[in-house]
Order: C-alpha cells, then structure tokens, then sequence
C-alpha cells in the first residue's frame, strides 16, 4: 500500500502512520455512524493518508462535497466537515447547517475538522453566522507535511506563495515550521540549518523557537536529518517559468498531475480487443497514479524525456523476451516457476503499455512547432540573448490570443533574466496584454509586478549575467542521455535553488558569498545542540542527509535534479524534499492571478 | 492591574464592545467526554491489537480511494432503509472491534502536554513501552484546558495557548498597553491565526484612528489586518486604512477590482467612471480611462446591434447571429467584432474600426491582424487585398504588409482561403525558403513552380513533378519549363 515511501533513505511510513492515528483517534471522538462532508481540495491529500476503508472501520458511511444547500439525506449520527479553514467554505457550511431539518429525528450532531489548523477567524464567522453553537466537535488535524513518495514531502498548501510573497501573510510558514518540528520529533533534531531568503530565516527562527517553549519536544532520537537547507522560492523565481523537460515534468506541464494523480486522454488508452470494433471509444480521461511504487515509473521519471524513449524499448524487449520464455519451459517445475513470475511480467507489461501511450501523447506536443518555438524563446532569454528588447514571438503569440499564462510565463521568464525589463519594454508588454486579454488583467500585472517577477529595471543593471555565470546556471554541452550535470532537467539551464544546494554540499557557500548576496533575502547557518550521546559518528563512504524545503513551492524537474545529485557516486549528500506546494510555471502563475469571476453564491 | 480607569476609557470602544470569546463546550459535555475517555483508556489496557486488525482488512479487501468513495456513497443513499440495516449491522459489529484510544503517537501528541511530562522521553519511548500509552487519552485534552476563562494568564502565555488552538478570553486586556503587548506577543509568535484574532479584538476595542496609528509602526499585523480586511470583504474600512498609509496606488486597485462585482453593465460603467480619478500609476490611469470608455462603446454599440438583428433588416446580422454580445469583452474582441459586422462604416460613427483604432490608439500590426482574421472569416477577399494594397503618390500600387506576408498566408489558410487567393500572397512572402514550404504546405504549385525556376534548380522542380497530378495543368507547366531552353539551370 504504501511500501514507496518506505523505499528511502528516510522512512516515511513513520510520518503517514501518524497521521493516520491521528485521523481514527478523531473519528472514535464522534461515536455512532458518520457522514463526512468533504472541502474538494482535501480528498486528494487524504487519499495519501487514508483510503476510504479506513474511514469505513469508523463508522463512515457516507461521504459528500461541500456545497451550498441543503445535505443530502443520510441516517447517521454524526455530520462531520474536514475543512481547510477559509471564510469562503464557512458561508458553505453556515448555509449546510441553516437548511438543516430541525424537526427530523433523531437529530445529526455536527462537527468540524480544520485541517491543518483550527482558525479562530473562522470561529468567529461562523459566529457571527450564528451556528458555531451547532458544532460539538470543533478540532484540527495537523496535516502539515504529506508525504507524497519516498524522498518527497508536500504541504499543498496552494495559495503559500501568494500569501507570502503579497500578502505579507506568515501562516503557512508558521504551518511549516510546525511540520518541522513533527518531522524532528520522529526523525531527531536536525543538527545543521542552513537558509536563504526572508522566509526562509523566519522559518528558522520559529523552530528555535518552538524548540525554546517546549522542552519537551528535546528527544533522545538518533538523527536521521544531518542538515535541513530552507529556500525561499524568490531566491529563484526563474526555474518554475521555464518548461521542464524530464518525463515527470512534462507530463506535469502538459497534464497537471494533482496528489500524485494524473488524468489523461482516454484514446491511447483504448483496450485492445478484437471484435469489438472502434466504435466504443472510452470517453472518461485515464486516471493514472504515478509514484515510484511502480518500478519503471521510477527509473524513468526523472529522466530528461529525449532519453525516456529508448529506455522503454529495451523494457519492451526485455519483457518480449521474458514471454517468450514460455516455449523454453518444459519440466513440470519450469512451467510451474514461469506462472509464479506472471503477475510480476503482466503488472510489468501493462505498466510499459501505459507508460508508452503517455510518451506517447507527450511526444504529440514536443514535436509539434510551438512547443519548439516556445522552448527556443525560453532558452534564448535563460543564455542571456535578447532579454532586452520586445520577443517578435511573445508578440505572435498575443496576437494569435495563445492562453494569457503562457503569455505571461514567457514576459516574467524574461523580466528575470534582465533582472526587470526596461520601461519602455514593459509598458508595450502590458499595453498588448490588457488589449488582447482585457483591461481588467492590469490587477493580475500588478500582482506579479508585487511578487518581483514582473518589474521595470530599477538599478539600471542587469546581474542575471553575473549570477547566471557564476553558479553556472547555462551548459552549452549537455548530455540528455547520460546526464553529468543537473543542466539536463532544462535541456541547457541548470536550475538556481538546485545549484545552491549542490554547491552548499561542496564547497559550501563562502565560495559564492557575491552572488548570494544578489539575490534577495538574507543567508545564514543555524546550529541546533544535540545530546552527546546522539552525535553522529560517520561511517566511512556514509552519506550524508539533506532535508531541502523549499518555501512557496518546487517543480518536478527541481526535484529530478536533486534526485540525480543524491544518486551521483562520489556526491556524498542524499536529498529529501519538502515543500509547501508541488508546482509547475502555469499553476504557480496562476496563484497570483486575481480571481476574475465572482463567486459562485 | 492598575491602571487609572479614565484612560482605560479613553481606549475603550464601549458602543461597539463585545467580549471575544467563543462559546466552547459546556461542562456537562466536557464531563461527559471525560468519563468516555477514561472508558477508552480502560480498553486500552485490556486488548491492544490494533495493528493486527488493519493489517487484516488492508490487505482483505479492495480498498477504494476517498475521492472514488465520495462518489459511491453519494450515489447509494436513495436506499435509506437498507442502507440504516446495513448501518445498524455494521455499527453494531465494528463496535465490537473499536480500536480503543491507543498509542500516544499522533501527530497532535507529539507536542501536546510535552512539558508536563518530563519522564516522557522520546517517541521510541512511547513506541516500545506500552504503560505509557496510559497516558495517551490524558495526553490529548488537559484538564486545564476547560477553565481557561477564570485563570489570569499573561498575554505570552494567552498566545502560546492560542497557537496551541485553545480558547482564551481577550476581554481581560482592557488597556491600550496590554493590547498592544498582547499584539506584539502575537506577532513574535508568527503564526497568523493568533494574529488575526488578536486584531479582530483590537479592532473592536479600540478606536479606528489608534489602531490604524499603531498598526502603522507594526507592518507585519498591519499586512494581517489587510489580508484580512480584503477577505472578509470589508471594503470601506479597508479603503479608510490604506488612505491613512498614504498607500494611494493599492487604493485605486482596490477599489477598481470591485467593479468585478458588479453584474449590471450600466452600474458597472458609472462606476469605473468613478475610477478614473483615482490616484493609479501614470500607466495604469490610461488603462482605466480605456477599459471606462470601451465599456461605454459596448453599450451603444450592444443597444444597436441587438435592435438590428432583432429587427432582420441587416443582411449581416441575419447571415451570421451573433454568439454573444459584445458587453465586457477585450478590445482586440471588439474590434473584430466590429470588422465583421461594422466594416464598411464611416469613421463618424461608434462601431466603425477605424474609430476604435483613432480611439484606442491600436497599433497598425494589431489591427491589420484583427481585421485580416475578420475579413477572411467573411471570405472577403477583395476587402483582404485592399487591406494590404498601398498607393504611392503616382499611383501605382504596391502590396505590403505589416506583419509579413506568411502570417498573412497562416491565417488565411486557417480561414480555408481558397488556393487562389492563398498563393497571390505566398507570392509575396520574401524569404525564398518560407516561401517555397508555405507553397509546398499549401499545394499552391504555380508558386513552387516558379520559385524553382527563378532558382534555377532543375533537380527540385523535377522532383516536384510527382507531387502534382498526373496530366494536370501544373505538370503541363513543369514541363515547359523544363523544356524551355533560354533557362541556364544551375544543375
């Protein structure tokens, strides 16, 4: 069920068990049988606690969504909301609860469960509505950090960026330093932090001094964690605008994968058969999990997609191969040892079915000639040609009304790499925009223009050239087959966080103070004291453990690049990723942008 | 505390006071709970298995996921009366096996009650030894935490219980001083829940020009009560704050962003009417005034349009419905819809193109483009090539393009231009290359064949000739050239 999260240097089992303890202790609270009302945006995360039995051992009986109206009719005992805790869900919830037959029998009992904290703010809408009275239970469920595979952590908490970056709003920092605080008291104190950026450095400071207030939390663990690294995601506002090239990453750019969930187009997917003729064509997208549960997922997953190709074919042969066994099996015990590797070679098959029909589709788009016009655009601003004067190709794309995000990651891919656009520049930008798209855009120009990644050139000075030959973030020679740098997640860009890191793990950062000190916020070291009992004494050849968190979410192909230093020979580190939220260019670009339809009610 | 009542007053909002405190569960429920709990904690003692048991039905029965099972249980209510059997059976035999309040080890108990248990070590503690798991029930709910109104905490310890989600009464801080050391507790605290609260008492209790004076000198709960302001949607208190911070630029936009709430178009008009003045960036100004005045012309040309087409005189409107008015739509939008249905008008009138592009300033390259896509979608050919026929002062004609003639082609072509009006203007595209693969791409042969032969590439147009049809005017063309002796082909 969830052996993957079991398969890494750190075993994440530990994390998820607690949650789903956590979750049963919650549901005994509420005795008798249950309904739950579900805020949409939980279930995906939930599904990577708990599946629906679990619930069921628990008197769960029925499950909703939350909208507005009256609840459905159902016989329990218990009405329990599982929230996040936003205004607009208690006026749901308020209206749930107003509609409410009073006069049925026997009564439903109502509770809530804000996840991942309770909000006094709610409280008091609710309040103020009048029916916070009608809620018995009113707890919270500290879902923090959910772990997504075996080297990988998410808050998905999709609004952090936004919130941090515009808003000045340091909740879902708080909500991070909480998780890490979970994570020491099951994994040991981390001995060595390191950070970059503001929130980054506010993270910091919370854990120690959530350390200070509870003495308690001082446990005699064996550390698993050597160093913990906090980025800020505006240290590095570049390498989310840029389309990723690893297998994971595209099919995260194409299709969006949602809690390690994907939905695909059902038409490569069409079962086989024959005589049934193609005329009953599924019309439901393909749900696909993708974790490394599955063995060729995990091979290939992280590979730059011009190399994913070739591997699927020597799978496909290998498995031929494998069938074909069947003719060389002869004795009562060959025969009998040829069925016993079946389920293996059958899971093994389908999952080289799947995973051709998606490189398929995605080589659909790769080699159509937008996709490459894009890319060449994209790779042209990020190798510092060009950055300075209005894209004939932006502007072909304005005019053939391409989707405003795209048109918006290529502006913003190019303000970065000029570190802002000249006046002149970005007024002709904004103008085109707000012509073509609507006037009512400038509030969404203005936002990411507040976020930094949209800005005129202020200082009269371009440092991305600087930065960008100093950490080496442009390889002209790169390898997508055999990769011997980072460089191939982009096909030629190496991601910025991801060089950070690596250059942290050797030689360390006093060899680039000048260019740290360019980009924003402030760095720093931390140490926290351990027991002497618990100091670590390295084994030889040992390797060391970095927890990377990155503050306002990370991409696939970030997380391919850290992956491939872990696995590097002589590397010496080995990553484990968490985040607030899993992101990619156009969900993340879309967080910023201000809601342009009212509300539904 | 003693402080001297009249300044207590003075800070005071007694008109608007209302304690903050939420109502938590009354004793009686608590009790209740209590004595539940430490049923529970007896049951752990007697039978802990509760591993065994999931092992059990994980691996028993296809499980389904929580999103899939929103679906399914959704679906099965209309059965009520067996689905409450069936409910009633299952209540009754999974009672039998109910997990039992176990180990200490949840997510929540990992910090809860920490301090008050010092010989609590280490979670491989609480793992191994199962006497702890006594405490585990306890550990969850102090007792403490039902009698938080009578104790007299400090405004630390008010905050560190509220970051722990506990309920605390904030009426005790009564002076400016306490609320403000309250705030700046909460502040260091970082966590914005607590922070918010704090500030929803503080804008009740004190008065409007003190909060917003000290909020002034703590910019990060001064973000908070912005963010807070804008959610919970109160507009003027929020426009009154950003006044007093002189932050005139977030004014505007806040107050512009509130025409997306209004639906009737007329109100909407009057009021980004109303937005002009405000104090926007020097850009954005003219981008109100536009997006004001777009709105404007909609609505004239909208109020026409409809009683034309209503009306069934104009051939247009009846060849061609409209889809959809034209009311709020971008201008590049509104200038193609004026190309297509208002073409041919004067510049006098509202809905000619020629008035929204003097109005609108709209760049030559935009609105040849709009208006190419628009003409070639009526199949208007002619009005196309007037689009790019230019006069010069004697007289002769020229063709040109701002945009270049093979976008020209492209969008032609999208709009199934017929092959003779595709290839006059693949004829004109200047790059020999593009040129021969739009011609190639686009089957326009005569171009292709003459392209080779001003090239003189034999090798080329030899091989082309299997991609015309056989004994077809183009292969007749091919052939003469071929044939035609005064050409020096280069191979």
């Amino acid at each position: 069920m969830a052996a993957h999260l079991s398969s890494g240097r750190v075993n994440l089992t530990a994390l998820r068990e607690a949650g789903r303890r956590e979750l049963r202790e919650f549901l005994d609270k509420c005795a008798g049988s249950k309904a739950i009302v579900w805020d949409e945006s939980l279930t995906g995360p939930f599904g990577l606690i708990a599946q629906y039995s679990l619930l069921k051992e628990h008197e769960v009986e029925k499950m909703f969504t939350l909208k507005p109206g009256r609840l459905p009719q159902a016989d329990v005992k218990n009405i329990i909301f599982f929230v996040r805790p936003k205004l607009e869900l208690m006026d749901i919830i308020t209206d749930n609860v107003l509609r409410e037959d009073r006069g049925r029998s026997p009564q439903r009992d109502f509770h809530i469960l804000f996840v991942p904290r309770r909000s006094l703010l709610c409280e008091q809408w609710l309040k103020e509505q009048g029916v916070l009275g009608s809620f018995i239970h009113r707890e919270q469920y500290s879902l923090d950090l959910i772990p997504f595979d075996g080297d990988l952590l998410s808050m998905e908490s999709e609004s952090a960026f936004k919130e941090c970056y515009l808003e000045s709003d340091q909740t879902s920092l708080y909500h991070a330093a909480k998780g890490l605080m979970t994570l020491q008291a099951l994994y040991g104190t981390i001995p060595q932090i390191f950070g970059k950026g503001e929130c980054a450095r506010h993270v910091a400071n919370m854990m120690i001094r959530m350390k200070r207030e509870f003495p308690g939390s001082q446990n005699s663990i064996f550390p698993v964690f050597d160093t913990l690294l906090l980025l800020d995601r505006n240290v590095d506002l570049l390498t989310p605008l840029a389309t990723q090239l690893t297998y994971e990453g595209l099919i995260d750019e194409i299709y969006g994968i949602q809690n390690t969930y994907v939905k695909l187009p059902p038409e490569k997917f069409a079962p086989k058969k024959q005589g049934e003729g193609g005329k009953d064509l599924p019309t439901e997208p393909k749900k696909l999990q993708l974790n490394s549960a599955e063995e060729l997922y995990a091979e290939i997953r992280d590979k730059n997609f011009n190399a994913v190709g070739s591997v699927l074919s020597k799978k496909a042969k290998i498995i031929s191969a494998a069938f074909e066994e069947r003719h060389h099996a002869k004795t009562v015990g060959e025969i009998k040892q040829f069925v016993s590797q079946l389920p293996h070679m059958q899971a093994a098959r389908s999952s080289l079915a799947n995973h051709t029909s998606i490189a398929e589709l995605i080589k659909d788009i790769t080699t159509s000639e937008d996709f490459f016009d894009n890319l060449t655009v994209e790779q042209e601003f990020m190798s510092g040609i060009d950055t300075d004067k209005v894209n004939n190709y932006i502007e072909d794309c304005i005019a053939q009304k391409h989707p405003l995000i795209k048109i918006l990651r290529l502006v913003c891919l190019q303000s970065v790499c000029n570190s802002g656009l000249k006046q002149k520049v970005l007024d002709h930008y904004k103008r085109e925009i707000l012509q073509t798209y609507g006037y009512e855009h400038v509030l969404t120009l203005n936002n990411l223009e507040k976020a930094g990644l949209l800005k005129p050139q202020t200082s009269g000075r371009n440092n991305y050239p600087t930065i960008r030959k100093t950490l080496r973030l442009w390889m002209d020679d790169v390898n997508e087959q055999n990769p011997n740098d980072i460089s191939y997640v982009y096909s030629g860009y190496a991601p910025l966080s991801v060089r950070l890191a690596q250059l942290l793990a050797r030689p360390g950062w006093r060899s680039i103070e000048e260019v740290l000190k360019m980009l924003p916020g402030p760095h720093f070291e931390e140490r926290q004291q351990l027991p002497t009992g618990l100091q670590k004494k390295r084994q030889h050849g040992e390797n060391r453990v970095t927890l990377v968190f990155f503050l306002g979410g990370v991409t696939y192909a970030e997380i391919a690049a850290l992956r491939f230093l872990s696995q590097m020979e002589d590397g010496g580190t080995e990553y484990v990723i968490a985040t607030t939220k899993l992101i990619n260019g156009t969900s993340w670009i879309k967080s910023l942008m201000e809601k342009l339809e009212p509300a539904p009610f | 505390m003693s402080r001297a009542r009249a300044d207590e007053e003075e800070y005071w909002h007694s008109s608007k006071f209302r304690a903050f405190t939420f109502d938590d569960e009354d004793d009686e429920l608590s009790q209740l709970k209590e004595s539940k709990r430490a049923v529970n904690s007896l049951r752990d003692i007697v039978d802990d298995d509760d591993d065994d048991l999931e092992r059990v039905s994980w691996s028993g029965e296809p499980v389904g996921s929580i999103s899939w099972s929103i679906k399914e249980t959704a679906s099965s209510s209309t059965s009520s009366l067996e689905s409450r059997d069936s409910s009633l059976q299952k209540g009754s035999s999974s009672y039998a096996a109910f997990p039992k309040q176990v180990s200490s080890y949840s997510l929540s108990s990992l910090f809860k009650g920490r301090n008050r248990l010092p010989s609590f070590q280490s979670l491989s503690d609480a793992l191994s030894d199962t006497g702890v798991k006594n405490y585990a029930p306890e550990l969850r709910r102090p007792k403490a935490e039902y009698k938080d109104y009578s104790s007299d905490w400090s405004p630390k310890d008010t905050v560190r219980r509220m970051q722990r989600g506990k309920i605390c009464s904030l009426e005790r801080f009564r002076s400016l001083q306490d609320k403000l050391v309250l705030l700046d507790e909460a502040v260091a605290g970082h966590d914005g829940n607590v922070i918010t609260a704090v500030l929803i008492f503080l804008k009740r209790t004190l008065r409007r020009e003190i909060l917003f004076r000290e909020l002034e000198v703590r910019q990060v709960a001064l973000c908070h009560l912005i963010h807070f302001l804008k959610e919970t949607g109160e507009q003027k208190l929020l426009l009154d704050l950003l006044r007093f911070l002189d932050r005139t630029e977030e004014v505007a936009l806040s107050q512009y962003r509130e025409h997306l709430n209004i639906q009737d178009v007329e109100k909407r008009r009057e009021f980004l009417k109303g937005c002009i003045g405000l104090p926007f960036s020097a850009e954005d100004t003219s981008h109100i005034q536009d997006h004001y005045t777009l709105l404007e012309r909609q609505i004239i040309i909208e109020a026409n349009d409809r009683h034309l087409e209503m009306a069934g005189q104009s051939e247009i409107f009846r060849k061609y419905p409209r889809k959809a008015s034209i009311l709020n739509m971008p201008l590049v939008t509104t200038l193609f819809y004026s190309c297509f249905y208002h073409y041919t008008e004067a510049e006098g009138t509202f809905s000619s193109p020629t008035n929204l592009k003097k109005t609108f300033k709209i760049p030559d390259k935009q609105y040849v483009l709009t208006a190419l896509a628009a003409r070639a979608k009526l199949r208007a050919w002619d009005d196309v090539d007037a689009l790019f026929t230019t006069k010069n002062w004697l007289g002769y004609t020229k063709k040109k393009a701002p945009i270049g003639f093979h976008r020209v082609v492209e969008i032609l072509q999208r709009n199934n231009a017929p092959v003779q009006v595709l290839q006059e203007y693949v004829r004109l595209v200047e790059d020999v290359e593009t040129r021969l693969n739009l011609a190639t791409k686009y089957k326009c042969h005569d171009v292709v064949i003459e392209t080779y032969r001003d090239l003189k590439d034999r090798i080329q147009l030899t091989a082309y000739k299997c991609k015309v049809e056989r004994g077809s005017a183009e292969e007749e063309k091919i052939n003469s050239v071929l044939n035609n002796t005064q050409i020096r082909w280069k191979n």
